[in-house]
């Protein structure tokens, strides 16, 4: 039983730590399939910790700092389609740019406001997304591996990571079984296409671009309120970039971008235990080799070297009408 | 009536000239909202950070010393912009050059003279950023991958790696900060005030050392290599045309290879500044970002070193004057520089062509269309 | 009602730039009988006046074609049908209302439907999707997918357009992917179906397989707008034509009452003179040879074969021109010899030089052995549009000893040289420092031209060289051809233009997928022919004849 709560509780931590990259994932995916490269999944998520710590903070509402971390999500969101949508700029360059102006806005905004070094006011638990116990954990307990694991790995989080499951789902429901879905795909395949068939590619690519803001708004506002109790500077650290390679390595498909997310907080799970423990035959593990392998998967991913990855063809390319 | 603005050409005074400045005044306008919106007068921000960068000879030698890491990876990143490429790796292969400065000069500063010390330290630091972009570019030349996702998850990669070698490896014995032990003093590069010190020149003490003639130098450098000689004729054909470069007998993989190289050497000089140049030592995070501020750089600068050159000394005005700003104004931080930053990417680089329309419209006002495009 | 053809036919000089549109055609009775009805249209871009002035009216169940030479103005006039422009002045009829098109939506509702010179599908997507996208009733793909299904058997049943519904549009032929397209539109309920240059990309069998479509459309009631500039077609199928000249439209006619020459005098605005441009005396037969390929074979990265056990040979002082409907592997052949492309199987020996897959060449390599290429995309491939002239005067010969000097290009000599070249072949303006973007196309060819010939090559590979080009250019490139064909070079000429190959080729090969179907002397080939063996259906042909 022991070996099993051991396990049980990296798979617990696997999904706390995977949710903020589910969300972004997710979020990215609307934004790619629609052919707008999007690395500033980072900045949105940032920001939006930051405005949805800072509601909270002020006003002890972890509903209205949900609403303001998605508003300030899909506030950004548009800012880059304005820039890559309607001035057809780099898409890339615009990414960067949110993400910048995000890492730094949010600690001037931080000190300018609660003068505690860049950090937000600690949040009580009102004011935060609380773990929830589903119903039925303790009465599973009775049951050996099942009930445990149910109790100890599915029941216990808070509402945002089911959200995130939710999210998961819909997404892949929106993408192949929608017409909105269906036009999605089309746009980030052959623009041209989706004009001729008398719809507005730009029309399109806000709506995705907005989706896309709203779910980094959900997952900033994970960070700062669910999973911690505060915003910290720069407290994304470069998650919006593993949900970026998550994306990748899952093909652009939800289901496998999420397999991909679960996969590398499994890993990041894994480190933070592995840290200083010496491994039979390997030796002692560095745990910033565990920390870079997202990276350096992603890569071997994109030289073809496991499989390859085909992104949505128009991806990165502004739509020009006139030619 | 529509206008198809984007057809009309504009005298060159307005397209390299009037249209980036509107840009930057467009940032530094948002810059000034921001400052307004945490109750700080805007124009005084201004005239501080204008004197804590030029008002005294030390603001004047920081300005520059930050300058000279702006040159280097603007540099980096225009070089690679010619061939079409966008190296968002700045940052990792600064790194990286670092770590062949200190590899090297922990191995070799007890035995080897100044002379030979300095010239093997610059070449590590090149050879080490050129080898980091390296991987990169052959992934993407051989293998496909996309050199802005590759290059973005190559920064984590030498981060993790230096903090590994840092931790566990180059640490001094004994210490608990992970930094490296001190070169030896004949590794390093004089600094600005001790060189002027030779002519009888007195300046006051400030990090400014000779590796902003070697930017400079390497301004010049890519200017005739870009424009002046048949490589660079084959980078930038490559850059605009990848079958033109093929029907022409270029070899665009080669290309692409050769620029990241030189792009990633090029950051990788970021190390002669700060490493050599300033902390001696090998040590964590002396990058600071000033990868990702080339990019902002190259931008504004449009790719040319004269550009570069003075959109890296705003740079350092920026830098600099916001550091001072943060000292005078308790609630200004030096972060204000990075959202700065960012705000003049999202100007000089995504939105770029905004403001364009209205300049050709208002152009037009005194130009007729017949005078404007040729037949 | 009938008006005489102003001196838009006249033999003696050109014709005055603007004339009344001469209408042959029955104006028929109320306006409310025509589909379609253009009133004034006119767009300019920049300085170019792209369509002036432009009246056209198009009867309800008619096919209605336009005919006019590349830059005439055609794509354009669609393009502000189907709001892709806005016209500057100018109004649209549909069945006697204006109607104003902002964008396809607007023509959509309009009724206009539209199948473009290049598809407009989404290739991962199935054909179903395809025909579906932008008019799915429901939110749900399940329920507008099922309707769709039951639209689409109507439509293939009604007017013999079968498609195959669920396969990918990736994996279907040319032909059926257009099918898609007429379908796209059909779903859409469209009356008047604008079809642009369809024919290019299709065999004639497909061709005849299209046109049999459109008949049956017309019987239906649709009103067909057919805009190329292949007038075999145009006689073939249309009811009325209108011819656009520069941006004019300058006649509109019955085409019962008109005839392919004079059509293609309208088009070009003066009388054609076929110049046949054939040596008088026929080569000995020891002249050296330039070109020879020996089984040649080309397998692209995909498994592909593209050029099958090609064998020709070109002797010095012979132009031979290869035909063939664009993408039967003319382009490739161009890439192999020129080094760009290595071959696969076989050999070629050029110039001397033996060429396998073994010891692949390369550009720059041909380019010693004094192989020179003018590319069939000059814009793509034969220079940089944001290069001054002077440097896309010197692309490919970038290392040539003479523009460099201790590792720097001699700018001042290459400007100087550049001036001179455009001096010769009259490029105009004559300035090396303006932008290759900035040339006209006829003028960029020239500066192409200029660089290739002026290093006086042994073997010149010629792709397209008037595709594109104003008429006026048309001559001094087919007399600088000439030229170095009498100077003793070995000449191969790729042409989609069946004229342009018959008035200067002296012997002609036909490729059909790849592969070497036919050869015929430059004197004695007959259009029809060549028109069969481009499709690979003389044999046959024959042997219907024969049986």
């Amino acid at each position: 039983m022991d070996a099993f709560s051991g396990f049980f509780a990296i798979l617990d931590a696997t999904l706390r730590v995977s949710t903020p990259l589910i969300l972004a994932a997710m979020a990215g995916l609307f934004s790619e399939r629609s052919g707008i490269v999007d690395i500033s999944l980072e900045g949105k998520m940032l920001a939006s910790a930051f405005a949805a710590a800072a509601v909270a903070a002020v006003t002890g509402s972890a509903w209205l700092a949900l609403a303001i971390g998605i508003l300030v999500g899909v506030a950004l969101a548009l800012v880059h389609g304005f820039a890559c949508i309607t001035h057809r700029g780099n898409q890339v360059v615009s990414g960067l740019a949110i993400n910048i102006l995000a890492s730094g806005l949010t600690v001037v905004l931080g000190i300018a406001w609660f003068s505690q070094g860049g950090q937000t006011p600690s949040l009580g638990s009102d004011a935060r997304f609380m773990p929830l116990s589903l119903p039925l954990t303790d009465a599973a307990r009775e049951i050996p591996v099942i009930g445990q694991f149910y109790g100890d790995v599915i029941s216990g989080h808070n509402l945002l990571v089911y959200v995130s499951w939710l999210v998961v789902f819909g997404t892949w429901w929106v993408v192949y079984r929608t017409r909105f879905g269906l036009r999605l795909r089309a746009v980030g395949e052959n623009p041209l296409a989706v004009d001729t068939a008398g719809l507005s590619v730009s029309g399109l690519r806000y709506s995705a671009v907005a989706i896309c803001g709203a779910l980094s708004g959900i997952a900033g506002t994970y960070l700062s309120t669910a999973q911690n109790a505060a915003f910290v500077r720069e407290m994304t650290a470069g998650q919006g970039y593993i949900a970026l390679a998550a994306l990748i390595f899952g093909k652009w498909r939800p289901l496998p971008a999420m397999s991909a997310c679960l996969m590398f907080g499994f890993l990041d799970a894994v480190a933070i235990r592995l840290q200083g423990v010496v491994l039979p035959v390997i030796g002692e593990v560095p745990v910033q080799a565990i920390q870079a392998l997202p990276y350096v998967l992603t890569v071997v991913l994109l030289a073809g070297f496991i499989g390859r990855a085909t992104a949505p063809k128009a991806v990165g390319t502004p739509f020009l009408k006139e030619r | 009536m529509s206008l198809n603005t984007s057809s009309i050409p504009l005298p060159g005074w307005i397209e390299i000239g009037v249209i980036p400045v509107l840009n930057i005044l467009m940032a530094l306008f948002f810059a000034g909202l921001i400052m307004l919106a945490i109750g700080v007068n805007p124009l005084q921000a201004v005239g501080i950070m204008i004197n804590g960068a030029f008002g005294y000879d030390e603001a004047v030698g920081y300005t520059l010393y930050y300058t000279t890491n702006f040159i280097f990876t603007g540099l980096a990143v225009a070089v690679a912009f010619h061939a079409s490429l966008f190296n968002i790796g700045g940052e990792g292969q600064a790194y990286i050059g670092g770590l062949g400065v200190g590899l090297v000069f922990l191995l070799l500063d007890d035995f080897l003279p100044a002379v030979l010390l300095i010239p093997i330290g610059i070449m590590a630091a090149g050879l080490f950023g050129a080898a980091w972009a390296f991987i990169p570019a052959w992934l993407q030349a051989y293998r496909g991958s996309h050199i802005v996702i590759t290059t973005i998850m190559f920064n984590f990669i030498a981060a993790a790696i230096m903090v590994y070698l840092l931790v566990n490896v180059l640490i001094k014995p004994g210490q608990m900060s992970p930094e490296s032990r001190l070169f030896d003093e004949s590794a390093w590069l004089p600094f600005m005030h001790e060189f002027l010190g030779w002519f009888g020149v007195e300046i006051t003490r400030t990090p400014l050392n000779l590796s902003l003639f070697f930017a400079l130098t390497c301004c010049l450098f890519v200017w005739i290599y870009i424009w002046r000689t048949r490589w660079g004729y084959e980078l930038r054909t490559a850059g605009h045309s990848e079958d033109a470069a093929r029907y022409a007998g270029i070899r665009p993989r080669t290309v692409i290879v050769s620029a990241m190289c030189l792009s990633g050497a090029l950051a990788g000089f970021v190390a002669v500044n700060e490493i050599m140049g300033v902390h001696h030592r090998l040590l964590l995070n002396f990058t600071a970002g000033y990868g990702f501020t080339g990019i902002a750089v190259s931008l504004m600068g449009r790719n040319h070193p004269v550009g570069i050159i003075m959109a890296s000394l705003l740079f350092g005005v920026l830098y600099q004057g916001g550091a001072e700003l943060a000292f005078e104004i308790p609630k200004i931080t030096r972060e204000m520089v990075v959202a700065i930053q960012g705000l003049i990417i999202l100007f000089s680089g995504a939105l770029a062509l905004m403001l364009r329309p209205w300049v050709v419209r208002l152009y037009l006002r005194f130009k007729s269309v017949e005078d404007v495009v040729p037949a | 009602m009938i008006e005489d053809l102003d001196g838009t036919g006249g033999a003696d000089g050109p014709p005055p730039a603007a004339v009344s549109p001469s209408t042959r055609s029955s104006p028929g009775g109320l306006s409310g009988n025509y589909a379609i009805e253009l009133q004034g249209i006119s767009k300019r871009f920049g300085a170019v006046l792209a369509n002036r002035d432009i009246d056209l009216r198009v009867e309800r169940g008619t096919i209605h074609g336009i005919v006019g030479e590349n830059g005439a103005g055609k794509s354009t006039l669609m393009s502000i049908l189907y709001g892709f422009y806005q016209a500057d002045s100018g109004k649209v009829l549909i069945n006697g209302s204006p109607v104003s098109i902002h964008n396809s939506r607007d023509a959509i509702a309009s009724g206009i439907g539209m199948v473009h010179q290049h598809f407009m599908l989404v290739e991962t997507f199935s054909v179903l999707e395809n025909v579906m996208l932008g008019a799915e009733e429901h939110a749900l793909l399940s329920r507008s997918a099922a309707d769709a299904r039951t639209e689409l058997q109507r439509l293939a049943d009604q007017y013999q357009l079968s498609v195959h519904v669920d396969t990918l549009v990736s994996e279907l032929p040319v032909g059926e992917q257009q099918r898609t397209e007429i379908l796209k539109a059909l779903y859409r309920h469209a009356e008047i179906l604008i079809l642009d240059e369809p024919t290019g990309v299709l065999t004639p069998q497909e061709a005849d397989q299209l046109f049999r479509v459109l008949r049956a459309l017309k019987a239906r009631g649709v009103t067909i707008i057919l805009i190329t500039h292949k007038l075999r077609e145009i006689m073939d199928i249309t009811d009325t034509v209108s011819v656009l000249r520069m941006g004019e439209m300058v006649a509109h006619l019955n085409t019962s009452e008109t005839s392919m020459s004079e059509l293609a005098e309208l088009m070009v605005g003066r009388k054609l003179e076929s110049k046949s441009y054939h040596r008088e005396v026929p080569l000995p037969a020891d002249t050296e040879v330039g070109i020879e390929v020996v089984d040649l074979g080309v397998i692209d990265s995909r498994g592909k074969s593209r050029l099958q056990n090609l064998s020709f040979t070109v002797k010095r002082g012979e132009i031979l021109g290869v035909a063939g409907v664009a993408g039967n592997g003319q382009s490739k052949l161009l890439e192999v010899l020129a080094g760009i492309t290595p071959p696969t199987s076989g050999y070629f020996v050029i110039n001397g030089h033996r060429i396998s897959a073994d010891k692949p060449g390369n550009p720059s390599l041909m380019r010693q052995y004094k192989v020179h290429h003018v590319p069939e995309d000059r814009l793509k491939l034969g220079l940089v549009k944001a290069f001054t002239a002077a440097e896309s005067s010197v692309l490919g010969y970038q290392r040539a000893a003479q523009f460099n000097w201790r590792g720097l290009l001699q700018l001042d000599f290459i400007r100087n040289a550049c001036r001179r070249l455009m001096d010769a072949f009259d490029v105009r303006p004559v300035d090396p420092r303006l932008k290759s973007a900035s040339f006209s196309g006829g003028n960029q060819q020239k500066l192409i031209l200029a660089r290739e010939l002026e290093k006086a090559p042994d073997v010149l590979l010629v792709g397209q060289p008037t595709r594109g080009v104003d008429i006026g250019a048309i001559e001094l490139i087919h007399d600088k051809i000439i030229d170095m064909r009498d100077a003793g070079c070995a000449v191969l000429l790729v042409s989609v233009e069946l004229d342009e190959i018959m008035s200067l080729a002296d012997r002609i090969i036909v490729m059909f997928e790849g592969r070497i179907v036919a050869e015929v002397s430059g004197r004695e080939a007959d259009k029809t022919q060549l028109g069969l063996m481009m499709a690979n259906a003389h044999q046959t042909a024959a042997g219907d004849a024969a049986a």
